[in-house]
């Protein structure tokens, strides 16, 4: 049920966006008789403020969003991978020294960090992107660590040590697959986060800019222009909440099946002593 | 340690500025004298580590320089700006408190029946929703459509209402889930037993016995949120013009103003730690077997 209300709302999108790819509806199409009009036939979601389309600039947005979502996953994730490897394999100083990194970055609540690197590299996709990579890796290099310091004195790893397997060798073939399923489940919401990011930062203007579309600055358009035309808003926030919807159900529905940590069904299962893990990890959420 | 970090990493912002910072506040077309006067104010043309040390020195005696702009000191506007924040924060807080623990508590009651579901269901996917999506949704429903609060600003006395909803709501989804689970396990423990059997009502077995356990969680939880309840208010007095340090933030980063940008990500940053760090305290004196452990 889960599974099936997730692929059917990312279904969706992926159809309307190649859609409009196919019937080359225009983003930037200025129609200066349509500006903020209700929908129509010529507007099936009506008109933004300088005539477009809303439609054509929401698929358009929906695009763009998923491209830096995928690039800064992808990014992140391999940065915080390797850290959080290089930090729990040999431990000692190297680990202290990079968990005092993660630290600094964690004591900056949420996106703010992220907010202040935008702020001073200036708005733009390509800046957008490398303020979302350098705040993004920590709760990798967390998650790697952690496991990877388990993982190390597990008895297969130690085996292939004591037969002279090399550290490469180690780490790819015996330490790598055993992080595999959790660090996919960890980029579903990661990908579901950054898309949140992305348009918090360009709901304040920091992140992709005009006439480029993004769902964050059609929020704030909408908002500007919410006593005149309300549906503006509306349609952007209800798209917003289905793709949410959408790639967190996808997550859950990840966990439950690749986690072989958590119990099935076990969504809010956690004890005390989960909550006080939870706080070392410092996962905060948005 | 960290409080270091963040005043190292803070500092260095300034220093990220692609080009000369002091070319990207005046403008190119400014002269060489305005470019070596805002140097020499900003001591940009000194060594690094001395600029640092220079930083700290000021920031020990509460001086965070002053505004390029209004050239007025970043105290007087901190000053102004963050019991706005604060009061929203709490206000949130209040709320989050208020909705999240009574509805927890119902649903741990009614676990496993359809209210539990209703309550479960609704409060893990409202926890998902960013702050950018609920406040326009709320003020779309409740102050355009309805009319019954104002849109934004901080004039009237209701205008708190919807920002700190907006904060609020999020932050009693994660609690209702938090009390729900914390209580549902302490129910299970034999002291409650013990309780039940000794006649007590069960309204003063859960309000006693069942839910002052159960809080320890919860306290975790609320100070962990704290944090992303003070960096949600950059968003949430954006969306409702509230005059507080978040709205100077942003105000900051479009005017390119960066001391002021610097001081406001330093002090939502040093209020996030010390909010763990109290979390911390709190929990210590909650908890009498933390404290055994140690």
């Amino acid at each position: 049920m889960i599974k099936k209300l997730a692929f059917t709302i990312l279904g969706f999108w992926l159809i309307a966006v190649l859609a409009g790819r196919l019937f080359q509806l225009n983003p930037n199409q200025i129609d200066l008789n349509a500006i903020l009009s209700l929908p129509d036939n010529a507007y099936l979601l009506g008109a933004d403020d300088l005539g477009r389309s809303i439609l054509a600039r929401l698929l358009r947005g929906v695009e763009v969003s998923f491209l830096v979502a995928i690039v800064v996953t992808i990014v992140t994730m391999l940065l915080g991978v390797v850290i959080g490897l290089i930090a729990g394999f040999y431990g000692g100083k190297v680990d202290q020294a990079l968990m005092q990194v993660t630290d600094i970055f964690l004591a900056f609540p949420g996106i703010l960090l992220a907010i202040a690197f935008a702020a001073v590299l200036g708005p733009g996709l390509a800046n957008l992107m490398i303020a979302l990579c350098i705040t993004g890796w920590v709760s990798y290099a967390r998650l790697t660590r952690g496991q990877t310091l388990s993982l190390r004195n597990r008895q297969h790893v130690q085996a292939a040590e004591s037969l002279g397997a090399s550290v490469p060798r180690l780490i790819i073939k015996h330490i790598l697959p055993l992080l595999a399923s959790i660090l996919v489940v960890e980029a579903t919401y990661s990908l579901a986060s950054v898309m949140i990011a992305e348009a918090s930062l360009s709901f304040l203007g920091l992140g992709i800019q005009a006439p480029s579309a993004s769902w964050g600055a059609m929020l704030r358009d909408g908002v500007r222009y919410m006593l005149v035309a309300p549906h503006y808003v509306l349609v952007v926030g209800l798209s917003l909440m289905s793709l949410i919807l959408a790639i967190t159900l996808g997550g859950d529905y990840l966990r439950d099946k690749l986690d072989v940590r958590t119990e099935k069904n076990d969504g809010q299962k956690h004890s005390k002593y989960s909550v006080i893990k939870q706080k070392v990890k410092g996962k905060a959420c948005h | 340690m960290v409080i270091f970090g963040v005043l190292l990493l803070t500092f260095l912002l300034i220093h990220l500025v692609p080009g000369d910072p002091v070319e990207v506040m005046l403008g190119e077309s400014a002269s060489m004298a305005d470019r070596e006067v805002l140097r020499a104010d900003l001591g940009l043309n000194q060594s690094i580590v001395f600029q640092f040390g220079n930083y700290l020195t000021k920031l020990a005696h509460a001086d965070f320089g002053q505004s390029i702009h209004t050239k007025t000191p970043i105290i007087e506007l901190l000053k102004t700006r963050y019991p706005a924040t604060l009061k929203l924060a709490l206000v949130a807080l209040f709320i989050g408190l208020s909705i999240g623990l009574p509805l927890g508590i119902y649903a741990a009651l009614k676990a496993g029946q359809w209210q539990d579901l209703v309550v479960t269901l609704v409060s893990v996917r409202l926890s998902a929703m960013p702050a950018f999506w609920l406040g326009p949704m709320l003020m779309l429903i409740f102050a355009v459509w309805l009319g019954w609060l104002p849109v934004s600003g901080m004039e009237s006395n209701t205008s708190i209402v919807l920002p700190a909803l907006t904060l609020g709501l999020g932050l009693s989804a994660i609690l209702t889930r938090m009390t729900r689970t914390s209580l549902l396990e302490v129910l299970n423990d034999d002291y409650i037993r013990t309780a039940r059997a000794k006649g007590i009502t069960e309204s003063n077995v859960i309000i006693r016995h069942a839910l002052r356990a159960a809080l320890l969680p919860i306290i975790t939880i609320v100070g962990l949120q704290m944090g992303s309840l003070l960096a949600g208010t950059v968003i949430t007095e954006t969306i409702f013009s509230w005059d507080g340090i978040g709205r100077l933030l942003v105000e900051s980063i479009e005017k390119r103003d960066y001391p002021v940008t610097q001081a406001c990500v330093l002090l939502v940053a040093l209020s996030y730690v010390l909010v763990n760090l109290l979390t911390d305290i709190l929990y210590r004196l909650a908890d009498p077997r933390v404290k055994f452990a140690h």
